[in-house]
């Protein structure tokens, strides 16, 4: 572009012709492209929130009127919601349980997947590929494999009469969930960890640090938006988890968020409470929304980085 | 391209054997340390997922004890050994049920809705995925938007999005009521597998958007303009260049969807119910065995599906060449050459074309 600026100044063309030059118009059919774009991108954007505006718009009508179909909620209400915190459904309880299951869980898995994704990252040595094998068939195992023994297990029924009763504990959840968590980490952390130049280190250590000092102290503070990345991804996927609660946490205190929504009963017990639900639902997707916005950029790094789930 | 991949390693071509630990004393040597540092992780996943499968294999070859024990009375309890009695059961059709295919055993009404699920969806959610991502691609402004956008359905939870559809797809539903039509999606009707479909698909085919979207990004323009020189159409493009291209990421995107879609659960449970043979997935069927306590079968059906998302792995990776695993241990090829140097488009693309031919 400077180039061609140049040589058309030397030629002496008046003032507004630059200007023409310098902005030269896009060809039609470049035009009708960038059009088109706006138009798939319109599209998409549509595709994705529609469903969730449907749900929206739908805790937001009276009580009563769950199934309607007007798309805008006249008269509004927010009757569902305080319908969803009702001491009926003990809905704040199930948040809180998710909240912990899923906040252990997190910390759990990231506490001893960043450093097994360390030595995978950056240490050699022999059976490398069968370990990463190992966490990549660790990762597509259906969990519905778990549930026959760890159900006997945890309720204690023959031969494991040893074993303490675990339905509808915390640990009955969050230790199954590690299965799927920590998989998760090790793979989406690994690929940050590489994406560190190994010189640091290196430097450190020549400065006299030991490899753990180094580790401590460099690396670990620069991939600290990868282990938020892994964390908010960890965390969303066990906040979302559904199969294990359900089995394991059958007593309302205990239940998570999800399961408590699978069994939200309306106040006749017949109908299906559409509004309560979608409230309940709007309630748990938000703080979720909200991480994915303020993070969008480090999570779809993370996601595609790891490449899992 | 071609530049960037004849760049020797970083690594120094001394570093041979015998030599090592002088190299390089972060990395060399140090296998028992990397064993310590693993330890935790491959010990977790030993005891959280390792003995419960071996476990679970355990049990599908029992079944537990029914009826009354004939000298003391009482209802038995405990298990009995019944070898592959439970695998073998599943050709006896002992227990027939009528679904989208027909009348057969229950396993294979399972089995046969996995399967048909799981490649309906994964083909719409990849053809979509990757409309969206070469939109996006073509994107100038906006993109943060989009991409917004486009994490919401991955961020709602599974369970959560099925109730949402539910209610779109209830009888005097929205959806209804936007087609005109009277559909009972809920019912277990042959309906009730498309509602499965178009649930899943909105909600996994911008993840595939996204993935195929970075596989996007990592293309030179230069090939484009090189292939413009030559008078290749937008389609030509689109088979010769872009799909080539952004194959290693998108297959292991659809290797991932498909291995998820086959474990489905949340979707048809949540938003269809348990039970419902139509849309019955071989999670929801294991799942309904445990919970009856039939853990026997429960675990034979499992470990079938284990078995199953096993196999389409290995084909995955053995056909279409999924780089699941990566170069574990070679290091990343650290620059490619034309991000340092200025070197003029014009040229660039000439050698492209060069090189095309």
């Amino acid at each position: 572009m400077s180039a061609t600026t140049a040589e058309v100044r030397e030629e002496h063309l008046s003032s507004e012709e630059i200007a023409k030059l310098a902005h030269p118009q896009r060809p039609l059919r470049q035009r009708i492209g960038v059009v088109l774009s706006y138009v798939g991108m319109g599209l998409i954007v549509v595709y994705c929130i529609l469903p969730f505006y449907w749900m929206v718009v739908s805790s937001l009508r009276l009580p009563t009127e769950g199934q309607s179909t007007e798309f805008i909620p006249s008269p509004a209400s927010i009757d569902n919601y305080k319908g969803v915190f009702s001491a009926q459904n003990n809905f704040g309880r199930s948040l809180i349980n998710s909240v912990i299951v899923a906040g252990t869980t997190t910390i759990l898995v990231l506490l001893f997947g960043i450093i097994g994704a360390y030595a995978l990252a950056r240490l050699r040595f022999r059976g490398k590929v069968l370990v990463l094998w190992l966490i990549m068939a660790c990762s597509m195992f259906p969990l519905v494999v778990l549930l026959p023994p760890l159900l006997k297990m945890f309720s204690s029924t023959s031969p494991f009469t040893w074993f303490p009763y675990w339905i509808n504990t915390y640990q009955s959840v969050i230790l199954p969930g590690l299965s799927f968590g920590l998989p998760l980490a090790v793979w989406t952390l690994t690929a940050f960890f590489k994406q560190l130049p190994v010189e640091l280190e290196q430097a450190a250590m020549v400065d006299g640090c030991t490899p753990g000092v180094a580790f401590r102290k460099v690396i670990l503070p620069l991939a600290a938006p990868g282990v938020l990345t892994t964390a908010i991804i960890v965390f969303i996927g066990s906040w979302n988890e559904f199969l294990l609660a359900l089995t394991f946490l059958q007593d309302k205190d205990k239940q998570t968020a999800t399961v408590a929504i699978s069994k939200f009963t309306g106040t006749t017990g017949f109908d299906t409470p559409y509004g309560t639900i979608m409230a309940a639902g709007v309630v748990v997707t938000v703080p979720l929304l909200i991480a994915v916005l303020v993070f969008q950029r480090r999570i779809v790094a993370g996601l595609t980085a790891g490449g899992v789930k | 391209m071609v530049t960037a991949t004849a760049e020797p390693r970083s690594l120094p071509a001394a570093e041979g054997d015998g030599h090592k630990h002088k190299k390089n004393a972060l990395s060399d040597g140090q296998g028992r340390l990397a064993w310590i540092l693993l330890a935790p992780t491959l010990i977790i996943i030993a005891v959280v997922a390792g003995i419960p499968v071996i476990l679970s294999f355990w049990q599908s070859l029992h079944q537990t004890n029914a009826g009354v024990d004939p000298t003391t009375g009482l209802v038995a309890g405990g298990d009995k050994f019944v070898g592959l009695q439970n695998f073998t059961a599943i050709f006896t059709g002992a227990n027939p049920v009528t679904g989208s295919f027909g009348t057969m055993d229950r396993f294979w009404n399972a089995f046969l809705n996995t399967t048909f699920i799981t490649i309906v969806c994964v083909i719409l959610e990849t053809v979509i995925g990757v409309a969206m991502a070469l939109i996006m691609a073509k994107a100038f402004r906006g993109r943060g938007i989009v991409r917004a956008g486009i994490l919401v359905p991955w961020a709602i939870p599974t369970i959560v999005s099925a109730l949402m559809w539910k209610l779109i797809f209830d009888s005097s539903g929205v959806m209804n009521k936007i087609i005109g039509k009277e559909i009972l999606w809920l019912a277990d009707s042959g309906a009730s597998f498309w509602a499965i479909v178009i649930a899943d698909t909105w909600k996994t085919a911008p993840f595939i958007g996204l993935l195929t979207l970075a596989g996007l990004q990592t293309i030179p323009a230069e090939v484009y303009e090189a292939a413009k020189v030559d008078g290749a159409t937008t389609w030509q493009q689109f088979v010769r260049i872009t799909l080539p291209m952004v194959k290693p990421a998108l297959v292991v995107a659809v290797l991932f969807r498909t291995l998820d879609t086959l474990r489905m659960f949340d979707l048809p449970y949540g938003m269809i119910g348990p039970g419902k043979y139509r849309v019955e997935t071989m999670s929801v069927f294991a799942y309904q065995e445990a919970a009856q306590t039939r853990y026997g079968p429960a675990a034979a059906y499992a470990i079938i599906l284990f078995i199953y998302v096993l196999l389409v792995a290995f084909l995955f990776v053995r056909i279409l060449g999924a780089e699941v695993i990566g170069d574990a241990d070679a290091p990343k090829k650290k620059k490619k050459k034309g991000d340092e140097e200025p070197a003029g488009p014009p040229a660039t693309a000439l050698e492209m074309a060069g090189g095309a031919h």
